[in-house]
Order: C-alpha cells, then structure tokens, then sequence
C-alpha cells in the first residue's frame, strides 16, 4: 500500500457548526455511587458549557470529581453510579434519556475518548490492529476489509505512530506507553468526532513524551476544529493547553472562567492553595518550614520558603557520604531462541552526594536511573565500577557486611500502595526494619514508632491501623517513617512522590525538607519531573541512556543548561511559561 | 517456544523413570503369589510352577527385573496379562472408549462452566447469580459416585433415557448420561473461574474504552468481556482432561464402560503386576504431553505470555 492512497478522508474536514451553539450542556449535574455505607455523593450540582472548537480543562485532585462528570458526558460510569439529578445535554439531546443504540451511536462519532492509563486501556488479548478497526468499523466510516484497514492505519498515522502500517498485527505488550497513548488518541479522534474527552491523557507518561502528545492532540483537534474537555491535576498544563479553566474540590465547581485569568488572578482560596503547591512556579529550593509561615488555611508556599534554605545548603557542603566511581550495570535480553542482546542500563557513571544535600538523578524513563539507584541500595550488582556509603565500599561487600551497610541507607519507592503489606498494621510495617536488625527490644520499638510517626505528622494512634484505611499522603510519609526508623545517613527517594496530587506532594515534599536540617540526611533523589527537582535538590545529575549528559548544581542547570536534552526536559514542563499569579 | 517445549520434554525425563520405578516397586511389594493367583483353586506343579516364574522373570532381582521390563517397553513390548493377551492389545481397546468418554465430560464441563460462569458474572449478585451459585454449591458438594448412582436411579431407570450401564456397546450415545455426571461434578471451579473474571473484566478500562468507540454490548460482551475471561477456563477445563483420562475407574466401574479405569482395576485385584504398570506408564506419558498442551494452549490464548 503506497502512502497516496492514504489521503485525507471526508471524515477528517474540519466541523463547520454554529460558534455560538453549545455543544455540551452541563446542567445542575449530580452523580451518586450507590456503596455499602449508602450513596456518595461525587458530583454536587456541576454546570458548564462546551462550545464547538475551544478547549475546556477541569482540574481538581483525585476525588474531586473531575473523572466522574467526565465520564457521565459520555454515559459511561461505573455499574454502581447514575446520573441521580440535573441533565446533561449533547447536541441538545439529553444522554440519560438515549437508549444503548442511541448512545452507542454518540460515543465515537460525536464524543470521542482518550483515558488515562495506557497500560490498561487497551485489551491484551487482541492486536493493535483488531481494535483500531473495531473501532472504524463501530464507526461506519469505512466497510470492506480493505478499506477499514487502510483507515485503521490512517488513523495510526495522523496520532503520530511511526510505520503504523507493520505495528498492526502487534500486540499492546509490544508497544510503549506514549505508543499506546497515540493509538488510544488514533481510536478517540478515529471518527472525527465533535468533542474529544481527553482524561489525564499523559499523566502516566514521561514529560517530554507528555508534550508531544499533548502537541499531538492539540494540532489534530485545531484542523478539525473539535472540542476538547481536558482532565487534569496539573493547573499548569490545563493554562497551557485551554482557553477555559474549570476548578473542582469535592465534586464542585469553585472557580471557573479565562485560563489566564483565573492563573494571575485566583479567586477561591483553594485554587490559591492548588497554584501554590505547583512545583513548576517554586524557583528556588525549599527549606525547613519557616515559622511564620501558617497563615492562609495552611498554604504551603514552596516559592517562599525555597529562600530560606538557599545559605544553608552551602554551609552544609561537607564530605561526601556517597561516592559513586565508573558505575556500569549490562544486562543480557533474551531476544528469542539461543540468541541474546547486551543492553547497558547504567554506563560509566560517577558522581557525589554530599553529607546534608540532596543530589537528583534525573531522566526519561529507560534512561537507567532506577537502576543506578537500585545498585547504591545494594539490589542489583554492578557489572564495573565502584560504590563507597560513608566510606565502606559496597560492591565488594557480602554477608554480614553487606547486611550492616543497608542500614545507612534506605529506600522510599514511588507507589504508597504497592510498597505497604496490607496485611500488617502500621506499626509493624515501620518496626520491621528494626526488627530485622535486631535494634532494642518490643518496649524501646515500640517507642521508637511513636517518635517516628510523631516526625512525619502522623498521630500514633495510626500504630494500630492498615494501610487500605490511609490515604496517598498518609501512606507515603508511612514509607518515610519506615526508612527513617534504622536513623539511616542516606535515603534513596525513588520517584517518591510522582504518584501524588500536587497538594500532597507540596506537603510531603515539606516534610522531607524538614526532616533534613532535623536530622541531617543525605538525599538520592530519582525523578523524571524536572518541576519538583527545583525545589528539592541541590545538585543535580541527568541522565540520558545510562550516562549521565550533565550535572552540576540546581541553579546552574536550569539557569543554563547545556546539553540539548536537559533543555528538552526543562520546555516540557507544563506552564513553565505562563506568569502565576501568586 | 521452541526451546520450551524441549526443556519440558526433558522435564518429563526424570519424571517417567520416578514414576515407572516407583510403581514398579509398588507391584513388586504387593502381597500374594502372582502365578499361584494364575491358577485360581487349582495349584500347578513344580515344574509348571518354576518354568513360569523363569518365564515371567520372577526368580531375578527387583532391579534386574525392573530393567527387563524397561527394554521390553522401550522395544514397545509392553508384555502380556496373564489371560494371554498382549498389554497393547487389551490398551488400544479400551483406550478409545475411555478417550471418548472423557471427551465428552470435558466438552460438557466447558460449556457449563464458561456459559454458567458468563451469566452468573454478568448478572452478580442478582436472583440468577445466587441460584446459580448455590446449585453449583450443592453439586460439588455431592461425592461422584453418589452423583452417579442417582443418574442411574433416576435417569436411566426411572425416566429410561439412557441406558443403565453401558457394557460391550460403548457410544457416544450411549455414554452421555456418564459423562454429563462427570461435568456435573466438575465444572463448579470453572464456572467460579469464569465468573470472578467476568465481574472483573466488567469494570476493567478496556471495556470502557470499547464502549467509548461507539460499541454496543452486543459486541463488548464477547469479544472483550468473554474472551478475555476464557483464558483460565479453558486451562483448566484442559487441565481436567489430563486427570480424568487417568481418574474414571469408579466412573467406568458403576455404568460398566470397557475403558482404561476398569482394565485397571481388574488388573489390580488380579495382582497383574506388567498390566498395572504398563497401563499407569502410558497414562503418566499422556499426563505430561496434556499438561504440555495446556501450558501451550495458555499462551496461544494469552499473547503476553511467552515462554522462554
């Protein structure tokens, strides 16, 4: 199949609708889940209007609601959720009214979809392929076996995926997350609908991965003139990206209006708070919580107290507790058969991180800095290279030594959920480390959780609790708790607060810098957002393909970086050219 | 793919001469005088007596004689019973009629327990789900051969349906009264199986998103909901096939059905050392190359799954 027989369809014109019609109409909207503890309530009330063409974003953290009204435009909540009041009106036609062919009729053709999650979004079972052209036939825009692929690889090709055509017949297992994202966005845009519901479309993805889909979405619905509904927890990317902003907390509507507006201008106290705790405007580091801050319901300014902390980092500037020496880690890849591949994870990487700072290893996913990490915490063995913590080599390091070396430094992993045993109470998670080291007895452990729980602002009558009953935050200074319990010298942040909202992740990330200047700790931060590094690091170090392509200290890189790809990063964070109204 | 199923063929190596030695010892300590068994009331004299022990390979060793017997099923002799007839010959008909059998049991568990199971995941916790749940509850609970004997009772004798034991004249219809038994007391776990996958695939992001193409549940419900929730059905109803080719002997036993399980067993009381371990070698190959499939057919269902 030669590329001119793929040309543009019919189907992709731009919609030529009325400006002033809306396209969406969202009335008094309510939606319920039905629970065993009776009906929960994540929509109260909620009204706004779509207008043909122009980009709406609802922002909000997790449990605002934001996904549910979402998900209601479409028909789509989960078995236990209803619409129980108000209207939502598509087209004028009103979805709680449609039966299952009328609404079937709408999704992909008037309203199309790109979820959040690559990973799961797409069936394991079947082909890229299959569902591409499940989704054009669904469609009615194209019949015949011939025809209905050559559009299924049309539309693979206008989301962006490289030789569409030969990815076919492969699998989702085979593909990357922003791959996936770009078939997911090729089934949402397929059939050129009117509207297209984008739901946290890249909050799963790496920033600069981010931006180009975003670049994608929003060059495909411009020529098409499609509205889009944008869902965010990131303030910043839904001022980039939308003329409108709509603001939720707790399944209403707070503030709504101009994105720019309401960015230099914030009028809910908790919009203020939302753009406050946005690492992208912090410009400096932060330091140990300054006394007067307080005011303002808790408002944790991270711009503000970044200052203080700058002169101190200096003073601190002592010998180095981690030294890291030609680090290299090759790993062998199955290929099929007999035959097998080299890949080098890490490549002859060195650097320093220096007692009371914190040094961010920064990079894209595969970049290899999670291995790098893994090896400092003595989890995988280096191929080459050397690794000194206070002073003890660890590569050489077997048995008992190995055991008493782990307990300088310890990990805090990204996922709160996955890195607790729900099996076990708060308290035992946190005593563990103590007891397999064998430090004090039940009495004095049990005293040193409470002293723990009392340094990351937990109340200790959480000792006796489960995790499933904490929330994100909650769970995650739990994991600092526990790494903190040995009063280990270093602490290993991998990604440990991506997987949180950005309040939470303003909160924690005040914690971890007060706990700091308390006790002194050295911190290996891994990251891939460039944001948070700005406010938590001192050094940083980034990493492309194993090696590390620049380092130096945080306000000389992002002042000046030099290497194109550290730039890359840099523009890829959200709103990083927006003026914020704080 | 390849190189797998060579590692499992190896596998299966050390697991056949565990198993053949193992019974062979077994046989070996059985009590009683096989040749004397030979005779039934009447003994045989010296002569006779020591001609067939030498012929039989009675009078060497445990080893020498487990050896003997391996070469002899390596040259695919698999001896003689003590009627005359050659083990092979007594296998390759009763085999058939087991295989068919077994057959038709699992055909009937599959279509019970993946059409039971999609309902019952479809509507959970509805009116349907719960009798479903608690016929399958009161099914399992019944021991097989009572299961059987009331079939019988019932089935056979009562509403005369099916013949009341099979005998000479094995069929396929003939012995589906049988085999639907076996189902009966079978499919409980698959339909469990299907069921918890179904609610789950339900909820998952990749129905919503079929949905969200434009799909009507007409299509959703097979080809993203069902297919998906097969994938451990069909493992394990495969899985069953293995055992019950082996486990029909009270099955076979209480409708009279000529198959493996009751050559089997006659061969056991009959103390028919040669019968016994050649019938129960054969059945742990075909156990090994079952199990194979299964995990094959595990992957051709699942595409992440690869075997290396």
């Amino acid at each position: 199949m030669t590329t001119e027989v793929i040309t543009t369809s019919i189907d992709d014109q731009p919609h030529d609708l009325d400006p002033n019609k809306p396209l969406v109409q969202v009335k008094d909207l309510e939606v319920s889940f039905k629970t065993q503890g009776g009906d929960v309530h994540a929509v109260r009330g909620v009204n706004f209007e779509i207008y043909p063409g122009e980009t709406v974003a609802i922002v909000g953290e997790s449990g605002s609601g934001k996904s549910t009204t979402a998900t209601a435009l479409m028909n789509l909540l989960p078995g236990n959720g209803r619409i129980s009041g108000g209207q939502v009106l598509i087209e004028d036609k009103d979805v709680a009214k449609l039966n299952q062919k009328q609404m079937a009729a709408l999704r992909g053709h008037v309203i199309g979809y790109v979820p959040q999650d690559p990973m799961s979004n797409l069936n394991p079972v079947w082909s890229v392929g299959f569902q591409v052209r499940e989704a054009v036939r669904a469609n009615g825009l194209a019949t015949g076996r011939k025809e209905v692929e050559a559009r299924a690889v049309e539309v693979l090709q206008q989301a962006g995926l490289a030789d569409a055509e030969r990815r076919m017949k492969q699998f989702p297992h085979q593909f990357s997350g922003g791959m996936r994202q770009r078939v997911l966005i090729g089934i949402g845009l397929g059939a050129n609908p009117k509207l297209l519901i984008a739901d946290e479309p890249t909050s799963a993805l790496d920033v600069t991965v981010q931006k180009t889909i975003l670049d994608r979405i929003e060059s495909l619905t411009r020529a098409r003139n499609t509205a889009v509904l944008l869902i965010t927890h990131d303030l910043g990317l839904a001022a980039e990206r939308a003329s409108k902003v709509i603001v939720m907390h707790k399944g209403k509507i707070v503030e709504a209006g101009p994105s720019r507006a309401i960015l230099a201008d914030p009028q809910h106290p908790y919009t203020r708070r939302l753009l406050a705790a946005a690492p992208s405007i912090a410009s400096q580091r932060i330091g140990a919580t300054v006394a007067e801050d307080g005011d303002d319901e808790g408002v944790i300014e991270l711009a503000s107290i970044a200052k203080e902390r700058h002169e101190e980092a200096e003073a601190h500037a002592g010998k180095a507790v981690v030294e890291v020496k030609d680090l290299t880690k090759v790993f062998s890849i199955r290929r099929g058969g007999f035959k097998s591949e080299d890949l080098t994870a890490v490549d002859n990487v060195s650097f320093e991180v220096h007692k009371g700072t914190t040094l961010a290893l920064v990079g894209e996913s595969g970049s290899g800095k999670t291995t790098a990490a893994r090896m400092i915490l003595g989890l995988e063995t280096p191929t080459s290279g050397e690794i000194s913590v206070g002073g003890t080599r660890l590569d050489a390091a077997k048995g008992k030594e190995l055991f008493d070396l782990r307990r300088r430094m310890q990990p805090v992993f990204q996922d709160p959920y996955a890195s607790l045993d729900p099996q076990r109470s708060i308290g035992a998670i946190i005593q563990e480390p103590l007891k397999v080291h064998k430090v004090g007895n039940a009495k004095s452990r049990q005293a040193r959780v409470e002293e723990l729980l009392e340094q990351v602002a937990l109340p200790s009558a959480l000792a006796h609790r489960y995790p499933n009953e904490l929330s994100g935050g909650q769970r995650q200074r739990v994991a600092i708790a526990r790494a903190l319990a040995l009063k280990p010298e270093v602490v290993v942040l991998d990604e440990a607060v991506s997987a949180l909202d950005v309040l939470v992740q303003a909160q924690i990330l005040q914690l971890l810098a007060d706990l700091q200047t308390e006790l002194g700790l050295t911190y290996l931060f891994i990251t891939h957002d460039l944001a948070v590094v700005r406010v938590v690091a001192d050094e940083v170090a980034v990493m492309e393909q194993g090696k590390i392509v620049e380092a130096g200290t945080t306000d000389e890189v992002f002042a000046n970086a030099k290497q194109p790809y550290t730039q890359r990063l840099l523009d890829a964070i959200p709103g990083s050219g927006i003026d914020w109204g704080v | 793919m390849l190189r797998y199923i060579l590692r499992r063929l190896l596998q299966a190596i050390p697991v056949f001469f565990g198993t053949t030695f193992l019974l062979y010892f077994m046989v070996f300590s059985m009590p009683g005088d096989p040749i004397l068994a030979m005779f039934g009331d009447r003994t045989p004299n010296e002569a006779l007596y020591n001609q067939l022990v030498a012929q039989y390979n009675l009078d060497q060793p445990f080893v020498v004689q487990y050896l003997l017997y391996m070469k002899d099923l390596f040259t695919g002799n698999l001896g003689v019973t003590f009627s005359g007839r050659s083990v092979n010959e007594v296998f390759a008909d009763a085999f058939p009629v087991t295989l068919m059998l077994v057959t038709m049991a699992v055909i009937f568990e599959f279509i019970l327990a993946a059409g039971l199971g999609l309902i019952s995941g479809l509507r959970a916790g509805k009116f349907s789900d719960q009798l479903n749940l608690v016929v399958a509850l009161v099914l399992n609970s019944i021991p097989a051969f009572v299961a059987m004997f009331f079939a019988q009772y019932f089935i056979a004798l009562g509403l005369g349906w099916a013949p009341v034991t099979v005998g000479a004249n094995a069929t396929w219809s003939t012995m589906w009264l049988p085999a639907l038994t076996i189902a009966l007391t079978l499919y409980v776990v698959g339909m469990r199986l299907m069921r918890g996958s179904v609610i789950e695939a339900r909820s998952a992001d990749y129905v919503r998103t079929a949905y969200a193409k434009g799909l009507t549940s007409k299509r959703v419900v097979p080809v993203h909901v069902a297919r998906n929730s097969l994938i451990p059905v069909v493992t394990n109803t495969a899985a069953s096939f293995g055992a019950l080719i082996a486990g029909t002997t009270v099955t076979e036993g209480i409708f009279n059905i000529p198959g493996i399980g009751k050559v089997l067993y006659d061969a056991i009381i009959g103390g028919e050392g040669p019968t016994i371990v050649s019938f129960v070698t054969i059945l742990t190959i075909m156990y090994i190359i079952v199990n194979i499939l299964v995990d094959l057919l595990y992957a051709v269902l699942d595409p992440r799954i690869r075997y290396v």
